[in-house]
């Protein structure tokens, strides 16, 4: 071979090289396909869905439900156990364009952020027929400025408090749901004063009064229109009285050592309902399925559920569609079944995560549910008044969830002993780093 | 390096005249052209897929990842970015969370560091015994390099429990209190620690024993007729006989204790995994990294940390290199 005909050999090989590294560079740009995992392939509608902690439409059996009577859908859902791991995902998914699903799970902490920044990126749901049976409040907080809807109810969240009967009996303090719903009858200060008593009296070992500070916290700020911000938007955890008490109470329950020090929906906190190693727990209503899987029947009977001091939402969720997604009626239309009234009630009975449908909560076979689990606890009534307590009106702010997370954290120091003012600067610090 | 490279193709590679075959001299000069491109040209044409996928994916993103740590940017509003010159840096040089964790990171580098490589040269030693099973035994060392950080962190952290783990049960079991590995700073930095020594020690004892058993027998063979005894051999042969490979595992070691990140946020598990514990006990540079960039969603902030991680390994080879030179060599 000639030199000239090596070399444009070699030439060519080269440029077929350096072609096909970037072709490669090309192909990772262009993802290809559908961004979300779904689409429609040989008749079947393949729908991805991506959800946190227990939202109970997989558990309840209602996706199976909604494969059997559409059977050209095929509902693939993946659930994160962690709601913060999740959202950090989904927002790194959504900044790339890329890793979505067809529907994805959007918690009320997030939901001021999600309206504010990524209203673009998620279909609208106003005006769908059928979709106007939510409580007023529980819409509102998905609905942007101009009227888009991002998503569709799940459940909201009144508080109970869930109790270990049989601790409570050795401790000296009655175990009637009534009578202790009566212990602590309208103020958490008297949760606290209980509990005092509860660590005096139980002579055991090794069992705290409740699982941490930080649900107590929650409970309390929670049971105000206003936490975090301001309608206008502006930070006001400082200085709001709400905040302050809520601290200061949790901080004192903390420091007497009231607390398991465990941490709510980490790992810790598991083997803590396991074996049993706190008497309380404040309980939103979707707790209870949390509760009832990881206490497991060893533990059935043992849980009561009764009335909390004061009247309060914490958390509850919402199912929002991804624009891009290419089955996005197939999705809005599972989302709308899957929130529907009758379906809320469903998982309500199975689960215990209650509705955010106002046709729903009307519904007999709502006020009625008992928990089997919780020693027949009528939960519908329990949780059907509790709902009547919560404000009209919440306030939500964009790092919500973050500032929550961040109070949590700042708890624990306290429960760990560092100093609560200490732990108050350390928290406000974080805040503001969190807030930009 | 990369554009280097790339400079050196365009100017090595001109277009050359139109081919005009059979046009005696001029084509014999552009003969005389291409074999002298062909020499000089066609190694970096050779070398450019490396550099184009390099230039791609690690020298675009740095670049990039430098102009984004000038800029206030989120996450949710990647394309909205704010012009701040280097107040990310001053902010990042005045925050004492960046010290904490660049302590923490100097911290669980040597406890995790020493008595791995420590151990690794132990290791090797026997394994460079002759023995039954051998390379059973090689293959075992290897298995733990072998599982995935994560199981094996999520392993650990289970055992490490402060309730209901193994390693306070056992603490019991010899009537120590149990400790919360989790929450107190040093027992949360020795269980970080102990996941990556148990995961990279048969790994550097793999490649000592490489090194090992290219020393000539007969260095052995003279020294234990001077009389050296086994401890002897192993400090006055082995030793020097495997230097390389020691400084070589040293760097390796020091650049993985620096992005040290998946052991300590699997280990804190959720928000705590996140912040490196509820006092950042355990905050690394890679877990403020990610705090600020996937719980604050501050990405101006997030690159400036990678950005300072990345200087502060410039200059921890700068100093070594700079101490090497100012040492006398050593015959």
């Amino acid at each position: 071979m000639s030199s000239l005909g090596t070399s444009r050999g070699k030439r060519l090989a080269a440029a077929a090289a350096a072609v096909g590294a970037l072709a490669l560079v090309a192909a990772c740009n262009s993802g290809g396909g559908s961004v979300t995992g779904g689409g429609k392939k040989d008749g079947k509608v393949v729908i991805t869905m991506g959800m946190y902690g227990v939202m109970g439409f997989k558990e309840s059996g209602l996706l199976e439900q909604y494969e059997k009577e559409n059977p050209d859908v095929d509902i693939q859902a993946e659930i994160a156990g962690d709601e913060q791991t999740y959202y950090t995902a989904l927002q790194t998914h959504l900044a790339a364009g890329n890793g979505l699903k067809d529907i994805q799970g959007i918690e009320v902490g997030r939901a001021k952020e999600v309206t504010e920044t990524q209203a673009a990126k998620f279909a609208d749901f106003a005006g769908q027929t059928g979709t106007d049976h939510f409580l007023p409040w529980k819409q509102s907080q998905i609905t942007t400025k101009d009227g888009k809807v991002l998503g569709l109810g799940t459940d909201s969240g009144p508080m109970a408090v869930c109790y270990r009967k049989d601790y409570f009996a050795e401790a000296g303090l009655p175990t009637d749901r009534e009578a202790v719903g009566k212990l602590w009858a309208g103020d958490w200060k008297k949760y606290v004063e209980v509990g005092r008593t509860f660590e005096k009296n139980y002579k055991g070992d090794k069992v705290a009064y409740m699982d941490s500070a930080s649900g107590l916290f929650n409970a309390m700020v929670y049971g105000y229109p206003e936490q975090y911000y301001d309608e206008g938007g502006n930070l006001i955890y400082a200085k709001n009285p709400v905040v302050k008490d809520a601290w200061s109470l949790a901080a004192d329950a903390a420091e007497d050592g009231l607390s398991a020090k465990l941490r709510q929906f980490q790992p810790g906190w598991d083997p803590g309902l396991a074996n049993g190693t706190f008497a309380t727990a404040v309980c939103p209503a979707w707790m209870l399925s949390h509760i009832s899987e990881k206490a497991g029947p060893d533990n059935a009977g043992k849980w009561d559920v009764a009335n909390a001091p004061k009247g309060a939402n914490w958390g509850g969720s919402f199912l929002g569609v991804v624009e891009k997604s290419p089955v996005k009626a197939e999705a809005q239309k599972l989302v709308a079944w899957l929130t529907a009234p009758e379906q809320q009630a469903h998982i309500f009975k199975k689960l215990g995560n209650f509705p955010s449908s106002t046709a729903s909560l009307d519904r007999d076979d709502v006020k009625n549910v008992t928990s089997e689990y919780f020693s027949d606890a009528p939960i519908g009534q329990i949780f059907g008044t509790a709902a009547q307590e919560i404000p009209d009106k919440q306030v939500l702010g964009r790092k919500d969830g973050t500032i929550k997370d961040t109070f949590s954290q700042g708890l624990a120091l306290v429960e760990q002993g560092t100093s609560r003012d200490k732990a108050w600067k350390t928290t406000s610090e974080r805040i503001e780093k969190a807030v930009g | 390096m990369a554009t280097s490279t790339t400079n050196a193709l365009v100017g090595e590679e001109p277009a050359g005249p139109s081919p005009k075959p059979g046009t005696g001299r001029s084509g014999q000069r552009r003969s005389a052209l291409l074999h002298r491109l062909d020499l000089k040209g066609a190694p970096y044409a050779f070398v450019a897929p490396f550099f184009v996928v390099f230039a791609a994916f690690s020298f675009y993103p740095l670049i990039y990842t430098a102009w984004i740590s000038l800029h206030g940017v989120e996450l949710a509003t990647l394309d909205v970015m704010q012009w701040v010159a280097l107040d990310n840096y001053v902010d990042l040089v005045n925050d004492s969370r960046f010290w904490n964790a660049l302590r923490n990171t100097i911290t669980i580098g040597v406890i995790s560091t020493v008595p791995q490589l420590l151990m690794a040269l132990g290791l090797a030693h026997l394994l460079n015994y002759r023995m039954r099973a051998s390379l059973f035994f090689r293959v075992a060392s290897l298995v733990p390099y072998a599982t995935s950080v994560g199981a094996a962190a999520l392993v650990f952290t289970m055992l490490f429990e402060r309730d209901f783990g193994m390693i306070n049960w056992a603490l019991g079991v010899v009537g120590i209190d149990p400790l919360d590995w989790e929450a107190d700073k040093w027992p949360a930095q020795a269980a970080i620690s102990t996941i990556v020594i148990w995961r990279w020690t048969g790994y550097n004892a793999l490649l000592y024993l490489a090194a090992m058993q290219a020393i000539p027998a007969e260095r052995y063979e003279a020294a234990s007729l001077d009389g050296a005894s086994r401890w002897k051999q192993f400090t006055h042969v082995t030793i020097p006989g495997i230097r390389s490979t020691v400084v070589f595992t040293i760097v390796l070691s020091t650049i993985g204790a620096t992005q040290l990140f998946g052991e300590p946020l699997i280990f804190g598990q959720g928000p705590n995994g996140v912040t490196g514990g509820a006092d950042n006990q355990y905050q690394t540079l890679g877990l403020l990294l990610y705090e600020e960039g996937w719980k604050n969603y501050q990405m101006g902030r997030a690159a400036t940390v990678a950005w300072a991680m990345f200087l502060l390994l410039v200059l921890v080879f700068a100093a070594q290199r700079l101490i090497r030179r100012l040492r006398p060599r050593t015959p």
